[in-house]
């Protein structure tokens, strides 16, 4: 196995970054609920602490099941590393705290999901990073947003909820152009489907609580770091990334690029923005997460696999106005998709219902199977209302840029049977009817 | 740091990790050499342990890797002379020599052709003659990228190296892959690949060194390397009256077992 062949994906779903537990023999990872590592003497504390030994102190900054999960998911993505966190916001906070600070500017696709907007739009202006949004197609407008300041570039391989496509070459080769990094977030695809690296995404980052873990039972993040962008060059000729490229009195006078070509960007995420933000993925967490990516590959094909047929389905009923799935040749990103995304489009999407708002709500109330909650992701189908709920704080003209209306509504599409999720929807598409021609 | 290397053709710029901790030559000095497409970071965890025990630590990256400048010189005796003119320039008296890989044999060549300066000489994962094979040399002019793949995959014994270098939640295998690219990627007008493996290839001077050198060896060798068996480090492990240590790791023996080429090195450079 190791060292003779080059593993494929659904080995190193089940091996990457775990052997057999050395003291014990345990196959299966074990949950090293610590908080903190015995030194073997006052020596070996102080070379730990100053980096001149690899090993754990205490796990809010490292814990080896989480290492586990951040090698696994590194391996996955064709990363040099990766750092588990405490959501998917925290992995999104950790990637541009490493590289951000007051008097910075992100570059943002329109297209995010509520939360990611909310921390661009509302919360990080009051520590003075700001953000301009662009339409993820409009490559103009990710060029003419660029600014002096501007430290990121960001988008979602998926758009939430209308699954615009990232064209992540076209984005990547501007930002690297202009000495910038690309981070996309990565949740919606996984490395199953896209390996945003392979395209020239930079940074990547994972909410774990959607596919990676699969069972709606915890909330993670992952960051992850391909290693590929050249902080020195863009120090260089930009003078931007001071804090990768020059000494960090707060960590030992530390030149993270110099302490590592490929991991300078992990190196003071962890050392600083773990060791300070605190935003660290419980052990516990790590491990659900772990048995969610050991069938990933699995997962994925069949989530894929039904949601083709509920996409097949709702596009041909009457009462749907239109599917948004970039596989469907009505999708604006069809062709980016069929490039990208050769394996399919996840499983999340979102319609139009024809009707009322009250003929949503009785479509919504109306179904069995899926449940209505705040998630993506689940081996369970769900559904939502983006408008009244995840999307809620942005105003009209915010919604329609993200490609949401009153009437849309986004499933996530579960490992039921197929049929058994058609049924469903039928069901619930016939009370949404006659809600419509009841007297009012 | 970075110095000027006086070489015949002029000086040339240098860059050399220090471990964290200005250059001092008036300490006992450690010098690191690494291999073939790699540059100084996998040295940083043991020159920042000798620079903080007691040792000044110098891991530069050969020319045309990484941060120092020029094209890659293109032969073993070629980068040995450069060694020891750096080792020069950085004003350094009598030193210790670690060298990984292709790095060990420009150790041995530096160390035979200044044995009065060298004090103690380490060779991790060596072998010698370190013989690419054909097929592998072929990749590396056709496909460089893919043929970095296949060494990559070589050089690691295990998809779980803990605690992994330099630290947790590194994925050693991804790690070492773009370091490799980004460094034959940054070379636009030469193989760095093919420049290195050749160089490794061709050296027929070990035997001859090896009665040179003066001072006390040790091997440090990986007990799972598939690209420089431990087999093949024997003969001139005898010829060097070398002591042998052997670790559970693969060619990426510092990143694989970090902990153990630390205990290795100390050991070795003990007074």
């Amino acid at each position: 196995m190791p060292g003779y062949a080059n593993p494929g994906f659904d080995t190193l779903a089940l091996h990457a970054g775990a052997a057999p537990d050395p003291a014990t023999g345990a196959r299966a990872v074990p949950i090293h609920l610590t908080t903190s590592f015995v030194f073997e003497s006052s020596e070996h504390a102080a070379s730990l602490f100053n980096m001149e030994r690899s090993g754990h102190v205490y796990s809010r900054l490292s814990n080896p099941t989480n290492a586990v999960l951040e090698e696994r998911v590194a391996a996955l993505e064709g990363g040099s590393g990766a750092i588990a966190t405490a959501s998917g916001q925290a992995a999104l906070h950790l990637a541009i705290a490493t590289i951000a600070g007051a008097g910075s500017h992100i570059v943002a696709s329109s297209a995010l999901y509520g939360g990611s907007h909310n921390l661009l739009h509302f919360t990080l202006s009051r520590f003075g990073i700001t953000t301009t949004f662009v339409a993820p197609g409009d490559i103009d407008g990710w060029r003419a947003a660029i600014r002096p300041e501007t430290r990121l570039l960001f988008g979602e391989t998926l758009g939430n909820p209308g699954l615009d496509v990232l064209d992540i070459p076209t984005v990547a080769a501007l930002a690297h152009e202009h000495h910038l990094p690309l981070l996309v977030d990565s949740t919606f695809t996984t490395p199953w489907l896209m390996r945003p690296f392979e395209h020239g995404a930079d940074l990547l980052y994972h909410s774990a609580t959607k596919f990676l873990s699969g069972h709606g039972t915890v909330i993670g993040g992952v960051l992850v770091d391909s290693g590929n962008f050249d902080w020195d060059a863009a120090t260089a000729a930009t003078g931007r990334f001071r804090e990768l490229t020059e000494a960090y009195e707060g960590f030992h006078g530390m030149v993270f690029s110099e302490e590592s070509t490929v991991g300078a960007f992990l190196l003071r995420a962890r050392r600083e923005g773990l060791r300070d933000f605190g935003a660290s993925m419980s052990p516990h967490t790590a491990w659900l997460v772990l048995q969610g990516i050991e069938t990933l590959p699995l997962r994925m094909a069949r989530h894929v696999e039904n949601t083709r047929k509920v996409v097949a389905f709702l596009a041909g009923h009457e009462l749907i106005a239109q599917v948004g799935y970039p596989e469907l040749e009505t999708h604006p990103d069809h062709a980016l998709a069929k490039r990208l995304l050769p394996r399919g489009c996840g499983s999340v999407f979102s319609f139009d219902l024809r009707g009322s708002r009250e003929q949503g709500r009785t479509f919504i109330e109306s179904l069995r199977l899926f449940s209505h909650l705040a998630n993506v992701g689940d081996c369970r189908s769900l559904v939502i209302h983006p408008a009244s709920t995840t999307h809620f704080r942005m105003d009209d003209a915010a919604l329609a840029r993200a490609g949401i209306g009153p009437g849309t509504i986004r499933l996530s599409i579960g490992l039921e049977d197929a049929d058994d999720l058609v049924d469903d929807l039928k069901r619930a598409l016939k009370a949404a009817a006659r809600a419509g021609s009841a007297p009012r | 740091m970075k110095l000027d290397v006086a070489l015949p053709e002029g000086p040339r710029e240098a860059y050399a990790y220090t471990g964290g901790k200005p250059f001092d030559a008036s300490r006992p000095v450690v010098v690191f050499v690494h291999g073939a497409l790699h540059d100084h970071g996998v040295w940083t965890l043991a020159a920042r342990w000798f620079a903080n025990h007691g040792w000044s630590a110098l891991a530069p990256d050969l020319p045309g890797h990484a941060r120092s400048a020029g094209a890659p010189l293109e032969s073993v005796e070629a980068i040995a002379d450069w060694l020891l003119a750096f080792i020069d320039a950085a004003g350094a008296g009598r030193v210790a020599l670690v060298g990984h890989s292709m790095g060990s044999l420009i150790a041995l060549e530096a160390a035979a052709r200044a044995a009065e300066l060298i004090s103690h000489l380490v060779l991790v994962a060596t072998a010698y003659p370190m013989r690419v094979s054909a097929a592998l040399l072929e990749a590396a002019r056709s496909d460089p990228m893919g043929a970095i793949d296949s060494v990559n995959t070589f050089s690691h014994s295990s998809l779980a190296g803990k605690p992994s270098y330099p630290g947790p939640g590194t994925w050693l295998h991804g790690a070492n892959r773009v370091l490799m690219r980004r460094l034959q990627a940054a070379q636009t007008g030469t193989n760095l690949f093919l420049t290195d493996f050749l160089a490794c290839d061709r050296y027929r001077g070990g035997a001859t060194a090896a009665e040179k050198v003066r001072c006390p060896t040790t091997m440090v060798l990986g007990e799972r390397d598939q690209m420089t068996f431990p087999a093949e480090a024997r003969d001139l492990g005898e010829r060097l009256h070398a002591r042998t240590v052997a670790l559970g790791a693969g060619h990426a023996v510092m990143s694989e077992a970090p902990d153990d080429v630390l205990h290795a090195l100390r050991q070795a450079l003990a007074p």
